[in-house]
């Protein structure tokens, strides 16, 4: 597919929502108040894990102000296991299954009284045995916290919390490792980190005792929610109106429901509506972190440089309930690589912690970090350019990845021979610097989209579509209609719209938004200009198929279908009342092809040898994003994933005492990077383009945060010259290393 | 006939078995046969899977169409964040 | 336990309300006084999301009580831009992509514009320093100290 010529694409509007939010105007999920509202508190189990007894909300109840106060007993059993799960995080049915874990909730009049009422609820608790490390909650004989949900086929060697087992690859590892000059095992170790919005969850909930309700939220995808909601509540999907809030960063995070449920049943038992927030410490202990882990890792590679074998053992532990995500680990490890013998294999374990949900390429970033650190250690070790080497056994088009499917064009090689041109490479190193290279990938999503495309009588254009903005997409979908339609960008405004007003759409995951809306907008947009046409050709009494819609105006097709002077969409939309009616496009799919990325980062650190102190002295992120819409957006994507990765590889964990308790549930010592900690971050833009789409845009958003975990920790290693096994790479943890 | 190729993980519900072949002209046509087949993958396959159709992924769409000699790989469903 | 009267000022306006004693400056500003732009992240003053100034001084609201700010001047991002235009924080943040989800932007407009009143050219580390207190998990950071730094150099009347 040859790069075409775009007017609007590829340039650098101000975002349209963007006024209302460096004045505050912009109405996040907490943001939102009504007239009659009461306010929420959740009561949460301080116990990793214990049977609840019994609860005594009486005293809660009698005080004054109080106008609602629910348990586990007010949630029914679900037919479907897994949304039964969600609502059992939501709120502990029998047991309390991590520190956090609600066991009831309340809503008053006002903040301080439904605090007061909270400690007024008396909890009985049993305590049980508990666990929270993965390798210790896969050995048997741990306290299993669910029973008969064990993966099939798995025996006795594992306990009960192993959930999930997976296994890729192809070739004969023997045969490979065998060819190998040099063979390399390591086993690695990832903390739990948290996706760490700004925003905490937040929602405002009014449901009627006829089943009609409204809810307000903070969330990546108002269908979802309005889905798993409709289920919990017992309540008709259509009578539920959920409006997304602009949101305050998700990630992932918010791509499931926590406190939702929680608020409507409040407000369905108290009549009123319900404004339910989450402190920070709620967030930290209940909402959804992402996995920790534990891999083994074995990779063969000949003298010069060719990798003979690759195999990885990867278990994850994602928390209080059955889950999967380990898959989308064990598939990407490797992705970057043309291999003849491959294997992963991958567990998924429970474990008395909050209950995981997706977090930026979820499972991709811990095993990739794995893989590239071993893969650097072999560069090491057999005095090899690490660039020359990944180059050397790079997936391009034609190959077949190691998680089945065969690549079509890809933009791997462009980003390292890319990366190897750039000046970063070359620059010489100060004392007590290493740098790191590492590749990573992510597969990006198609799914469903719908959008509806009204044309207005004065020739601007209001365009609905389903897919809350995480990321800067209204502004991208704007440039995409405007291209189509070939008419100015400020002719153009796109809202997302609630679920009552436009149809389904899959939540806002997956690095898909661009992609797949994208093609809906275009969709919707030519089946716009196909009745502009039409309207065309009635005006000048000629055949539809002798209408062509160039520049963003009709005009005959040639000399033969008539002399005509073109007509603007502002000049046929302002008759359109007299021509038929109003004009609008819409579409309504689920766009598969949508084209995977390949990222190459580059990072200098200088490690203090006295405090053990990482200071990330220069970063360049090379990615193929297939079509740079919004430039300025993917260079934002780019530089976020890119410092989240830096924040897991140096310093944040979720860290748990002996109690099974999180002791950290906060900013001050969950340190996420801040802005004395970084230099600028240099995104170089990649553009093979995805020959799936029609822009050739592939997702960017997600692949920017798996190079960094292997790059800071291949950088690191290199400066004190140890090997690092372990994140994040705390100074206390170097200081150990470096002896 | 399209080749399919079954998941390293799937092949506990398949006896082990790892390829097979099948005439099918669509996607659904292919899930449905192979839950025939395969007993074991019946309730997989019911809550979703992914496929990858001579290289393309996709994740559920029940009427894309398959070649004479395509590639079909079957895989469990894929998720983002 | 009865509320407490306050009166102050806040963007300029003479304002009163009432606020039981524990409550924050934060609590004030976004449920009794409605003026929403100030987030709360943290709750701890870990964030900045809450910042506004108090009598010239950069402060995390959640840290201030509401009844403290009796007889005080409380300026807010409501109140940074004037009716025909933005401040130059505002503007250049806009123009350099610098937000992405915009729940930092509030405390950035106003810790920004604290930073420029106090030191017209500052270094990108001087930069960096002030706005470590302002958590922002989508940008990385990059954009937002190179808009700052270019807003400092409008308003010193010089091209970045």
């Amino acid at each position: 597919m040859s790069k075409q010529d775009f007017k609007i694409l590829g340039t650098r509007p101000i975002r349209p929502d963007g006024l209302d939010k460096v004045t505050g105007k912009a109405m996040f999920g907490a943001d939102k108040s009504v007239t009659g509202m009461l306010h929420a508190r959740i009561l949460r189990s301080p116990h990793a894990h214990a049977e609840i007894v019994s609860i005594d909300t009486s005293k809660a109840k009698a005080l004054p102000g109080v106008k609602a106060v629910i348990t586990g007993a007010d949630f029914d059993e679900l037919k479907n296991r897994w949304t039964g799960y969600t609502s059992q995080n939501c709120m502990a049915q029998d047991r309390a299954l991590y520190d956090g874990h609600a066991v009831a909730a309340v809503a008053a009049i006002s903040k301080s009284i439904a605090a007061a009422a909270l400690k007024l609820i008396e909890v009985e608790y049993n305590l049980l045995p508990h666990v929270t490390d993965v390798d210790e909650a896969m050995k048997p004989g741990a306290p299993v916290l669910h029973v008969g949900v064990k993966a099939r086929k798995l025996g006795d060697e594992v306990s009960g919390n192993t959930v999930g087992y997976y296994s890729f690859g192809h070739g004969d590892l023997e045969t490979g490792f065998a060819e190998a000059d040099e063979v390399i095992e390591r086993s690695f170790k990832t903390a739990a980190t948290h996706q760490g919005y700004i925003e905490p969850h937040a929602c405002l909930a009014d449901l009627g005792s006829d089943g009609r309700g409204e809810l307000w939220c903070s969330t990546q995808g108002h269908y979802n929610v309005r889905l798993i909601c409709a289920e919990i509540l017992d309540i008709e999907e259509s009578q539920l109106r959920v409006t997304a809030s602009e949101i305050g960063g998700g990630f992932g995070g918010k791509t499931t429901v926590f406190i939702e449920p929680v608020a409507l049943m409040l407000s369905r038992k108290s009549g009123k509506p319900v404004k339910a927030v989450m402190t920070r410490d709620e967030v930290f202990r209940a909402s959804g972190p992402t996995m920790s882990s534990s891999m083994d890792i074995k990779i063969g590679m000949s003298k010069d440089g060719r990798i003979t074998a690759a195999q990885a053992k990867l278990r994850y532990q994602g928390g209080a309930f059955p889950y999967q995500m380990v898959m989308m680990g064990a598939m990407s490890a490797f992705a970057a690589y043309d291999l003849d013998h491959v294997q992963s294999e991958g567990w998924d374990v429970m474990t008395n912690r909050p209950k995981m949900i997706s977090y930026r390429a979820p499972g991709a970033p811990m095993a990739v970090y794995a893989v590239e650190a071993v893969v650097d250690e072999l560069c090491q070790k057999l005095e090899l350019d690490p660039i020359d080497t990944r180059l050397k056994n790079a997936a391009r088009e034609g190959t077949k990845s190691s998680y089945g499917p065969t690549f079509k064009a890809i933009g791997l090689v462009d980003a390292l021979e890319a990366a190897k041109a750039h000046p970063h490479y070359s620059a010489p190193l100060a004392e007590n610097t290493g740098r790191g290279v590492s590749c990573g990938f992510w597969f990006n999503f198609g799914g469903q989209v719908s959008v509806s495309m009204a044309i207005n009588a004065d020739g601007t254009v209001n365009l609905i579509e389903g897919n809350p903005d995480i990321g800067g997409s209204r502004a991208s979908i704007s440039m995409m209609a405007a291209e189509a339609l070939g008419i100015p960008l400020d002719r153009i405004r796109t809202i997302v719209g609630d679920t009552a007003s436009v149809g389904f759409s899959d939540v806002t995951d997956g690095s898909r938004v661009t992609f797949a809306v994208g093609i809906a907008t275009i969709n919707a947009a030519n089946a716009a200009i196909k009745e502009m046409c039409k309207r065309a050709a009635m005006i000048w009494e000629i055949d539809e198929d002798a209408v062509e819609w160039v520049d963003g105006a009709a005009q005959p097709t040639g000399h033969n279908a008539g002399e005509f002077p073109p007509m603007s969409l502002a000049e046929i939309a302002a008759v359109s009342g007299k021509t038929g009616g109003p004009i609008a496009g819409h579409h309504e799919g689920a766009p598969d092809k949508a084209g995977v990325s390949f990222g190459v980062h580059l990072v200098d650190v200088e490690v203090d040898p006295e405090t053990g102190f990482t200071a990330v002295k220069r970063y360049t992120a090379f990615q193929d994003v297939g079509k740079a819409i919004h430039p300025a957006y993917v260079e934002g994507q780019i530089q976020g994933g890119a410092v989240q990765g830096i924040g897991w590889a140096l310093n944040e964990e979720y860290i748990y005492g002996e109690d099974g308790r999180l002791q950290n549930p906060g900013f001050l010592d969950y340190r996420i990077p801040v802005a004395s900690d970084l230099p600028m971050i240099d995104p170089v833009i990649i553009e093979v383009p995805n020959p799936g789409h029609p822009f050739g845009v592939r997702g960017c958003g997600e692949t920017a945060i798996v190079p960094p975990l292997a790059a800071v920790s291949n950088g690191v290693s290199r400066a004190i010259g140890t090997r690092m096994f372990e994140l994040p790479m705390s100074p206390p943890k170097i200081l150990k290393a470096i002896g | 006939m399209a080749r399919v190729v079954i998941f390293g993980s799937l092949r506990a519900f398949t006896g082990g078995v790892g390829e097979v072949e099948i005439e099918a002209k669509n996607t659904r046509v292919l899930l449905q046969k192979l839950s025939e087949q395969f007993e074991g993958l019946r309730e997989t396959i019911a809550a979703g899977v992914s496929l990858a159709i001579d290289g393309e992924v996709f994740k559920e769409a029940w009427f894309t169409p398959i070649d004479e000699d395509s590639e079909v790989v079957v895989m469990p469903l894929m998720v983002g964040g | 336990m009865s509320k407490i009267h306050v009166s102050t000022y806040v963007n300029g306006d003479a304002v009163e309300f009432l606020c039981e004693p524990g409550e924050t400056l934060l609590d004030v500003l976004r449920d009794r006084l409605n003026l929403t732009g100030a987030k709360e992240g943290c709750g701890t003053g870990d964030c900045g999301a809450c910042s506004v100034m108090l009598d010239g001084r950069l402060v995390a609201s959640c840290l201030v009580l509401g009844a403290e700010v009796e007889g005080s001047a409380v300026e807010t991002v409501e109140g940074i831009a004037t009716d025909d235009a933005l401040h130059p924080v505002q503007k250049k943040l806009l123009e350099h992509a610098a937000l992405q989800c915009g729940i930092c932007t509030p405390g950035i407009v106003v810790a920004a514009k604290a930073l420029l009143e106090k030191n017209a050219d500052p270094s990108e580390e001087e930069v960096r320093y002030w706005l470590a207190g302002n958590l922002c998990r989508c940008t990385g950071y990059d954009k937002i100290i190179r808009a700052v730094l270019d807003a400092a150099a409008e308003m010193r009347g010089v091209s970045a």
